[in-house]
């Protein structure tokens, strides 16, 4: 698989931040391995090293594996004063994780991020690729058990 | 051209995509199907309405009533009742709309002359605004040096923060000789509360890239990267559908209309790093290594991609560019104060009555814009600060609510302008708990390449924590403001030069908030 989606791309090293995203996307535990590493080292000729810390300089890789829904509630100024704080406590009792935490089925991963630049609805947070704003504890609710209900 | 009796205008931004907007098309075009109207009513879906209602939002002209929180439960009602009858549903017009109407206005707007009135996703709709006439003429009755002489004219300054004047970036760049140059668009835009950018982009994709294409010119570049979030999924789905329509028409590509000048335009996404909208750090990103800055000089503009010249400028600067070009430098001036033309774009946000985005004159002071565009503070609510800038921005009080904003008005206040981010703030609002949210913020986006930052951060957060807690003493409050001013003088970026505005801010501003909450 790691070849397939190296193949892809030219093998220059300023592709390295879109053959990473790619695989991450494709891995469904939303990680990059340590045998994806070792093949995008060999396709572009890179040491190990400098593709570790450019994995761990961005927030969007992870490096361990990750539940199927990925929450990133927003912590910055305008969604605090909003009440992020509120939500975060509220997650983390329907979830029953900390953040950075997986749950037991392996469904959710809770994480805080940088702003994701909605604050006309704050508090915000992304779920995978779908943004939910106005959020309140009855909301967050809602749509954790839609999700699971989905599955 | 076909004639209609009314418009729709349907805002199709990350909000309504959630609450389910597409369906929502779907369902009322089959209504005003099923009762005739579908060649009376024209449906736009469009970028930003200028108003952040809840949901799905919809204005409807020429009545210009603005809808919000609309459901697919209340298409039928709407099309009955409005449509049909002529008669606006009134529970669910938007609430400020009925009180005031300026964030509307768009007779003196730039930048969003065509948010939320054209369908951003057609190159016609945008020629057909007069639409890369600019382009035009910039490549083919105008000399690289003119362009740059009349961007250095209108007196335009970067929008990213900075607010360097654009005409002199572009002029160092311009006369060097290389086999290859660059413009990088910066639309990595991460300051909280900031979202302009998206919101251009949003609303009005081809202005951007007109902007690109005319700096592109002028220093004589034939490739163009938009550094881009990799979270803006509509905005990097819209400049795409932009670039290939622009591709498909011949505006890009080889031999621009047989001008002997070729342009391509790329996007490049982002993984989630603040300190990449600083554009050395963003260039790094660009070549595939970690987001760390470069030493300056030399500067991007000498040395910059690939260790050739190039030219970095934010979103909202570049998409002042094709009106300049257009109308001239003395059209643009008659905007905005002598030493800084122009209009700004602002998103408002925080406890006023109607939050918003909107674009006004550089120099109007934050009472106006809080008055005039955001309706005033929320009802029952009294105005106790206002974060300006974003978390490297400053926390002002009432006392320079009338202080016009401007690059150099706020300067004389050691405030700044910075993204255009307004966070307005209640009377029963924390200082030391919006500090304590800043610098938390800083110490997570610290990159860790310069010791002054990388432990300044830490330990800023770490002193107003024990503050915030009620554990720390004036001393440790001053000791703040020594530990951000070293920060200022010794970090390597702006980032770790930032945080002292927002500290020194709060504790000069507020300092009995202080005073209050630590021990003797």
């Amino acid at each position: 698989m790691y070849k397939e989606i190296c193949s892809k791309y030219a093998p220059t090293k300023d592709n390295l931040i879109y053959i990473l995203h790619e695989i991450q996307d494709a891995e469904p535990q939303h990680y990059i391995s340590k045998e994806a590493v070792l093949a995008v080292s060999d396709y572009l000729k890179l040491p190990e090293n400098h593709i570790y810390g450019v994995m761990t300089f961005y927030s969007m890789y992870s490096t361990t594996p990750r539940g199927k829904h990925i929450i990133r509630l927003c912590e910055s100024p305008p969604c605090y004063i909003k009440g992020s704080e509120n939500i975060l406590r509220k997650l983390g009792i329907i979830l029953g994780v900390e953040v950075g935490e997986t749950t037991k089925d392996g469904m959710f991963t809770l994480e805080l991020c940088a702003c994701l630049g909605v604050c006309g609805n704050a508090p915000v947070m992304m779920i995978n690729e779908d943004v939910y704003g106005d959020l309140s504890e009855e909301k967050v609710e809602e749509i954790i058990e839609s999700i699971r209900g989905r599955q | 051209m076909k004639y209609y009796r009314s418009h729709i205008l349907i805002g199709i931004n990350e909000t309504s995509i959630a609450a389910g907007v597409q369906g929502f098309i779907l369902a009322l075009r089959k209504e005003l199907g099923k009762v005739g109207l579908s060649d009376e009513i024209n449906l736009l879906e469009t970028g930003p309405l200028g108003f952040f209602g809840k949901g799905i939002c919809l204005t409807v002209y020429p009545e210009n009533i603005h809808y919000e929180n609309v459901k697919i439960e209340d298409v039928q009602e709407l099309v009955e009742e409005h449509f049909l009858k002529g008669r606006p549903v009134p529970r669910l017009i938007l609430e400020a709309s009925s009180k005031f109407q300026p964030q509307f206005n768009y007779k003196k707007r730039i930048v969003l002359r065509n948010s939320g009135l054209i369908d951003p996703e057609s190159i016609d709709a945008y020629l057909g605004t007069g639409g890369y006439e600019a382009w035009e003429k910039a490549l083919l009755n105008m000399q690289p040096q003119q362009i740059v002489e009349e961007v250095k004219a209108s007196g335009l300054r970067g929008r990213g923060g900075a607010g360097f004047p654009v005409g002199l970036k572009w002029s160092f760049t311009a006369p060097l000789e290389a086999k290859q140059k660059y413009v990088v668009v910066n639309a990595d835009e991460g300051e909280p509360g900031t979202f302009k950018d998206r919101l251009i982009m949003e609303g009005d994709p081809h202005q951007l890239l007109e902007g690109t294409m005319i700096c592109a010119r002028a220093i004589g570049a034939t490739k163009a990267y938009i550094y881009i979030r990799g979270e803006y999924k509509l905005c990097i789905m819209r400049l795409q559908k932009a670039i290939d329509q622009c591709r498909a028409y011949g505006i890009i590509g080889e031999n621009i209309f047989d001008s002997g000048f070729d342009l391509d335009i790329e996007i490049k996404i982002g993984a989630g790093a603040y300190v990449c909208g600083e554009e050395t750090a963003l260039i790094e990103s660009l070549e595939g290594n970690r987001g760390h800055p470069r030493w300056k000089p030399p500067f991007p503009g000498v040395k910059g991609l690939w260790q050739a010249p190039t030219v970095v400028n934010n979103v909202e600067t570049l998409a002042n560019v094709p009106y300049i070009i257009a109308n001239g430098a003395d059209e643009f001036k008659k905007h905005g104060t002598p030493e800084c033309s122009g209009t700004k774009v602002y998103t408002i946000l925080g406890d006023v009555a109607y939050p918003g985005l909107c674009e006004v004159d550089m120099g109007t002071p934050l009472r106006t814009i809080i008055n005039d565009y955001a309706g005033g503070m929320k009802k029952g609510f009294k105005f106790k600060a206002a974060l300006v800038g974003g978390a490297a921005g400053v926390i002002l009080s009432d006392r320079l609510l009338d202080v016009n904003m401007d690059l150099v008005s706020l300067d004389e206040y050691s405030a700044v302008l910075g993204s255009g981010a307004i966070l307005v703030m209640n009377e029963h609002q924390s200082i030391v708990d919006i500090l304590w949210s800043i610098l938390r913020f800083f110490r997570h986006e610290s990159c860790g390449q310069c010791a002054p930052c990388k432990n300044g951060t830490q330990l800023l957060y770490r002193l107003i924590n024990k503050i915030k807690k009620g554990e720390g003493t004036m001393d440790d409050v001053d000791m703040m403001i020594t530990v951000a001013e070293t920060m200022q003088y010794t970090s390597f970026c702006a980032l770790g030069q930032s945080p002292i505005m927002a500290v020194r801010s709060a504790i000069e501003n507020f300092r009995d908030e202080f005073i209050a909450i630590t021990k003797e």
